[in-house]
C-alpha cells in the first residue's frame, strides 16, 4: 500500500518539492504541511517590495489554490508538527492527527537569530514571515526612528526600505565592516556608500550592550557608550536552522539537519533540502555548508522530489544569491572565500565583476554589482563557468571587450 | 494589420543575445539567434516584471536574469519553475538590415 510522500515545511522549498514529485510523474498521496496560515509564497520581497510598495502588500504565491488541487497536493497550512515515528513512519501533529509517509521531507527553514539583549522588548522585531513584513512596514514611516541591528542583507535591504519611505535609519554592525560574510569588501564599500549618500548611519565595530523599553520608544546602549532612541529596532544577525524534529527523531544534525549529496538524511526515507541542511557541495570537494538563499531552496526542493522518488541524482549546483538596495544589484555566485586571487572586469555604468581565482588558476566564485540587474549576464556565465571547473585566462576575464561566453567555448 | 515598427539594425544585437527595445509606453526584448534569425517576444518576465533584455541568451533560451525563469523566445514557451505564464511573441522580419516587428 503507497502511505505517500510528506514534507514538512512549506517554504520555497516544500512548495517546489511538492509540485516536483507530480512534475516527475508521482501519483500518489503528497502532503505538504506549513505552521504558517497562508498559501506557500516567496519570501525574497518580504525586506523589498512589500515594504515600499505604494498599496498594502499581498503574500507573493508560489501557486494558486486551485494549483495545489489541480496537483493532489494535500496542502495544511497553520499546523505544527511535533513529532515523526520512524519506526512507524508517520508524522504527528500537535493536535494530535497523524499522517503516514513512505518517504518524508524535510523542509522546515531556518528561524531569526534573537538577540538576549532584545529579550521582552516591544520595538525589537525580526523578519521571517510575511506577518512580520506587515508588522514592520507599518512602523517604516517618515522620520520614524528605525534601529538596524545587523548589516547582513535582511538588515540592509529593510535599510534602504526604510529610507525609501523616509524613516531615518541606523545600522549597528558588530564586525568591522558590513557584509563580512560571502561578499567581498570592494563591494560592500559599494553599498556602505550608497546607504550613505542616502542619509543612513551605519556603525561598524560596534555591539549593543543593552536594551530598554521606555513608554513609546526603546533605547539602545551601544558598546561605544552611546545611547540612542528608536521607534523601532530590527534584529537581523542571521538565522538559525530549524532542526528540533530531526534532533528529536534521531536524526544527524550539526549547523543544520545533516545530509549527502543526494540530500538525504541519516534515515534513507527522509530527506532534507533549503535553509534547514547542511549539505555537501560537490564544486568545492564536498566541503560541507548551509546556505539560506532563494534559489538553494528552490533547486534542493526539486532534487529531493526526485530523489525521494529514487532518481538519485547528487546535489551540484552554484551557490548564487543576490541583494538589492536602492538601484543597485549585488550577485554573486559560488563562495568568494573559496578564491585567493581576484581579478575584477569594469563593466558600463560603475557596474564591476570580481572573479575569485584559486591558486591554480581555478574560478571558484564571482561577485558583481552595478544599477538594475547589469551584471546578471556576466554572473551567470560566470557560474557555468565555475560548474565547469574551468581556468579561465585572467587577462580575458579582466578585459571587458572579450565576451565571457567567447571563454565557455575554450 | 501591418503595424511594422523599426526595433534596431542587424548590427545592433551580437549573435546569440538579446536587447531592449521600448516603444509606444511598452518594452520588448529583442533576440537574435546563433543562426542569425531574428525573434521578439514581450520585454518584462511573466513572473516579476524583471526586463529580460538583461538576462543571459544561450540557443534558444532566454533566462530571466533574476530568478532564472527560462522562456524559449522562438515560442514564448515557458520552461519550468518559477516562470509558468508563457512569453508573448511577436513577428520580426529583417529588411535593408533593419529589424522590424509586427504589433497587433
Amino acid at each position: 500500500m503507497e502511505k505517500g510522500m510528506v514534507i514538512i515545511g512549506a517554504g520555497e522549498c516544500g512548495a517546489r518539492a511538492a509540485f516536483a514529485l507530480r512534475e516527475t510523474g508521482y501519483d500518489g498521496p503528497v502532503t505538504l504541511i506549513g505552521t504558517e496560515k497562508h498559501l506557500p509564497y516567496e519570501r525574497p520581497p518580504l525586506s523589498k517590495d512589500a515594504m515600499v510598495s505604494e498599496h498594502h502588500p499581498l503574500p507573493r504565491t508560489i501557486a494558486e489554490g486551485t494549483q495545489f488541487s489541480e496537483k493532489r497536493i494535500d496542502f495544511i497550512g497553520d499546523t505544527t508538527a511535533s513529532a515523526i515515528n520512524r519506526s512507524e513512519k508517520n508524522v504527528v501533529f500537535e493536535d494530535g492527527r497523524t499522517v503516514e509517509y513512505d518517504r518524508l521531507l524535510l523542509a522546515t527553514g531556518a528561524i531569526p537569530r534573537s538577540l538576549p539583549q532584545a529579550a521582552g522588548s516591544r520595538y525589537c522585531v525580526t523578519l521571517r514571515s510575511f506577518d512580520d513584513a506587515l508588522a514592520i512596514r507599518a512602523k517604516f514611516r517618515p522620520d520614524a526612528r528605525i534601529v538596524i541591528v545587523g548589516g547582513g542583507f535582511i538588515g540592509l535591504e529593510l535599510a534602504a526600505s526604510a529610507r525609501r519611505r523616509g524613516a531615518r535609519v541606523t545600522v549597528i554592525e558588530a564586525q568591522a565592516r558590513i557584509m563580512m560574510r560571502g561578499v567581498p569588501t570592494e563591494i560592500a564599500q559599494v553599498i556602505d556608500r550608497r546607504h550613505r549618500e542616502e542619509g543612513v548611519t551605519i556603525r561598524c565595530d560596534t555591539g549593543i550592550v543593552s536594551i530598554a523599553d521606555n513608554a513609546n520608544n526603546v533605547a539602545i546602549t551601544l558598546s561605544t557608550g552611546d545611547v540612542i532612541a528608536a521607534d523601532l529596532a530590527v534584529i537581523g544577525i542571521g538565522a538559525s536552522p530549524v532542526t528540533g524534529l530531526a534532533e528529536a527523531a534521531g536524526l544527524e544534525t550539526g549547523n543544520g539537519i545533516v545530509v549527502n549529496e543526494w540530500l538525504q538524511t541519516s534515515d534513507p526515507d527522509i530527506f532534507a533540502a533549503g535553509d534547514c541542511c547542511t549539505f555537501p557541495l560537490a564544486i568545492y570537494g564536498g566541503r560541507r555548508v548551509r546556505l539560506e538563499a532563494w534559489r538553494n531552496a528552490q533547486e534542493q526542493g526539486s532534487l529531493a522530489a526526485r530523489n525521494m522518488l529514487g532518481s538519485l541524482e547528487p546535489h551540484q549546483a552554484v551557490p548564487w544569491f543576490w541583494s538589492d538596495q536602492y538601484e543597485l544589484g549585488l550577485q554573486v555566485a559560488g563562495l568568494p572565500d573559496e578564491g585567493t586571487q581576484t581579478i575584477c572586469r569594469q563593466l558600463d555604468d560603475g557596474a564591476f565583476i570580481l572573479f575569485h581565482l584559486t591558486d591554480d588558476g581555478r574560478l571558484a566564485a564571482a561577485s558583481g554589482i552595478g544599477p538594475g540587474n547589469a551584471v546578471a549576464k556576466d554572473i551567470r556565465l560566470a557560474e557555468m563557468l565555475i560548474s565547469r571547473g574551468a581556468r579561465p585566462d585572467p587577462i580575458q576575464l579582466a578585459a571587458p571587450g572579450v565576451r565571457l561566453k567567447s571563454l565557455l567555448a575554450a | 494589420m501591418s503595424n511594422w515598427i523599426e526595433a534596431c539594425t542587424f548590427d545592433d544585437i551580437d549573435e546569440e543575445d538579446v536587447m531592449r527595445f521600448d516603444h509606444a509606453g511598452r518594452t520588448f526584448a529583442i533576440y537574435r539567434s546563433p543562426d542569425d534569425e531574428f525573434f521578439a517576444t514581450d520585454g518584462l518576465c511573466t513572473h516579476e516584471h524583471i526586463h529580460l533584455a538583461d538576462g543571459l541568451v544561450m540557443d534558444e533560451i532566454i533566462e530571466c536574469p533574476k530568478h532564472n525563469g527560462r522562456f524559449n523566445y522562438k515560442t514564448g514557451e515557458a520552461k519550468g519553475a518559477p516562470v509558468c505564464v508563457n512569453l508573448k511573441t511577436y513577428p520580426v522580419k529583417v529588411e535593408a538590415g533593419k529589424v522590424l516587428i509586427q504589433l497587433g
